[in-house]
């Protein structure tokens, strides 16, 4: 309520503000300081004009090389591809889907875990390390595997049957890591608290779980941002291992796409199709983690 | 200046009795003793590594003592079933590197413990709150967050956020000495009026003139012992021990 006004205040003495007045002739800090200015803008400008193009560039080749391999009589590989995008997007939301909700699930229960990391009480500390520490070394593909056949296909609780599909399966396997890495992110952001925090709280008299939960987190939150949102765009690329186990996800689509059009050259330029899409997601994420990195390291 | 009571006569609010504590195998303090009667002001001078902010720590208990006893108004600090709470009612902190909760207005870091741990009623909190940040003279600046303020702001909301707590004792960790020259002064008056009013003080400082003037007793710690202690005027003017002297001549 009372942060506002004091923002406000702030920005006329912002040195990064362009004052055309007082620019002078040539300054190379000023140059520097408009290139951060417009590392400002949303990173998505910047894809579109820069980046995307290379990967395009790569798709376009693929597919006229794949056009010049193809037989007479047959669509053209764009068109076929522009028939087959419609099922390819729905693979890429249910990509997505898969995504939302591992993030969702190993966020709640690694927060907790990691909260449990740094209890004073021996056994719980060790035991919630072990437990971080197994799932952050495992191969996620092992752990997918794992919850793909250990889990029953439903499970009855009463007379309730609750079916349990492949890809809720994908979701619980993928959050494992997930849970693991951001139980790992707590822990490392309480640890970058300086300790003055916790003894000037602790001499106010303010309980254990106190500190914790009035003083330490609400510190953290910001630096855990950035590498939880890291993490969120490798989980993100990480969703197609879902289709070694048999998940419609975009990638067995795209599997699916070729065998029944049965054309050999239309491998790369589908899979390039799909590179882009995953690109086109997860590069924004990762630009924008770093602006994020880059203005919490600035006020730190 | 008011009367200050006469130590022999009144019962002493913290009592040292031969206290050790070591960090592994570097024994930090080595037996140390004193009593603080209620009022005074004492300082705890000596070269860095002797074990003075350790000592401070003890005090409130938050390094754990080997052996030896800590009693600060009859409680014994290291007991294993102290209560904590009721300890650090009594005793206030401010550390050298101030330690402001940095996502709370300087208004919410003095209104936090009591609220939080008091379970005090807020609106009367925050009228007191509002008193305190007069009386350590930065009236105006409420809603400030700590990194909106200078480190002399910053070490005078620390004092007031420990007076919120209404302690008894308060322990000062080389308060002025991460700070600017042209701040440490500000520091030093806040806490020239709360020795003034009474307020029980020990103070870890390198600032001799500040020490000299108001000090009821000055301990000179080196090695993790007292080497020598006696009132200001004598200590500064006749020391006795040759580590007193040449510190003292190095230092002023």
């Amino acid at each position: 309520m009372f942060r506002p006004r004091n923002k406000r205040q702030i920005p006329p003495l912002n040195p990064k503000h362009r004052l055309a007045v007082l620019l002078p002739a040539c300054n190379d800090e000023l140059h520097a300081s408009a290139a951060e200015l417009n590392s400002d803008q949303p990173p998505v400008r910047r894809i579109r004009s820069v980046h995307l193009l290379g990967l395009i560039l790569v798709f376009g080749v693929s597919a006229f090389a794949a056009e010049t391999q193809s037989g007479a009589g047959q669509p053209s590989i764009p068109k076929t591809i522009l028939i087959w995008t419609p099922l390819l997007l729905k693979g890429f939301g249910f990509n997505i889907l898969i995504s939302f909700m591992s993030m969702a699930i190993g966020t709640v229960i690694g927060a907790g875990l990691g909260v449990l990391q740094i209890s004073l009480l021996p056994p719980i500390r060790l035991s919630s390390r072990v437990l971080t520490q197994f799932f952050r070394n495992s191969p996620w593909l092992v752990l997918l595997f794992y919850c793909m056949f250990m889990l029953p296909f439903e499970i009855t609780i009463g007379g309730l049957r609750i079916p349990f599909p492949d890809w809720i399966k994908a979701v619980i396997g993928l959050s494992l890591p997930v849970m693991a890495n951001v139980s790992e992110i707590v822990r490392g952001a309480v640890n970058s608290i300086p300790s003055g925090q916790w003894e000037a709280s602790e001499s106010l008299a303010f309980t254990r779980r106190q500190q914790i939960w009035l003083i330490i987190l609400p510190q953290c939150y910001k630096r855990m941002l950035p590498p939880w949102m890291n993490l969120y765009a490798i989980l993100t690329m990480a969703t197609v291992l879902a289709s070694i186990v048999g998940v419609e996800e975009v990638m067995t689509l795209a599997g699916q796409v070729l065998a029944a059009d049965g054309r050999p050259e239309l491998l790369v330029p589908i899979y390039s199709f799909v590179l882009v899409w995953f690109f086109v997601y997860c590069y924004p994420i990762a630009r924008w983690t770093i602006r994020l990195e880059r203005k919490f390291a600035v006020k730190s | 200046m008011p009367e200050k009571p006469d130590k022999s006569e009144t019962d002493p609010i913290v009592c040292l009795a031969d206290v050790n504590q070591s960090f592994g195998d570097t024994q930090v303090i080595k037996g140390i003793s004193f009593d603080v009667a209620k009022g005074e002001v004492i300082c705890i001078i000596g070269p860095s590594g002797s074990g003075k902010s350790t000592l401070l720590r003890c005090i409130n208990g938050l390094i754990e003592i080997d052996s030896g006893s800590i009693k600060v108004k009859d409680m014994e600090v290291h007991a294993p079933h102290l209560d904590k709470l009721e300890l650090r009612k009594i005793v206030g902190m401010v550390f050298q590197q101030y330690n402001l909760f940095p996502h709370k207005t300087a208004l919410q870091n003095i209104m936090m413990a009591p609220i939080h741990v008091l379970r005090q009623d807020a609106a009367e909190v925050k009228e007191r709150a509002y008193q305190l940040m007069k009386k350590v003279r930065l009236g105006g600046k409420e809603d400030f967050y700590p990194g909106e303020l200078s480190g002399g702001q910053q070490q005078r909301v620390a004092i007031a956020r420990s007076l919120a707590m209404n302690p008894e004792v308060m322990l000062f960790d080389e308060v002025t000495a991460a700070l600017d020259p042209e701040t440490v002064k500000e520091v030093l008056v806040t806490i020239r009026d709360l020795a003034e009013e009474g307020m029980t003080c020990l103070l870890v400082t390198h600032e001799m003139g500040f020490a000299r003037e108001l000090a009821d007793h000055m301990y000179f710690t080196d090695n993790g012992v007292i080497v020598e202690h006696g009132p200001p005027r004598k200590f500064f003017e006749a020391p006795e021990d040759p580590r007193t002297k040449e510190f003292l001549s190095q230092i002023l």
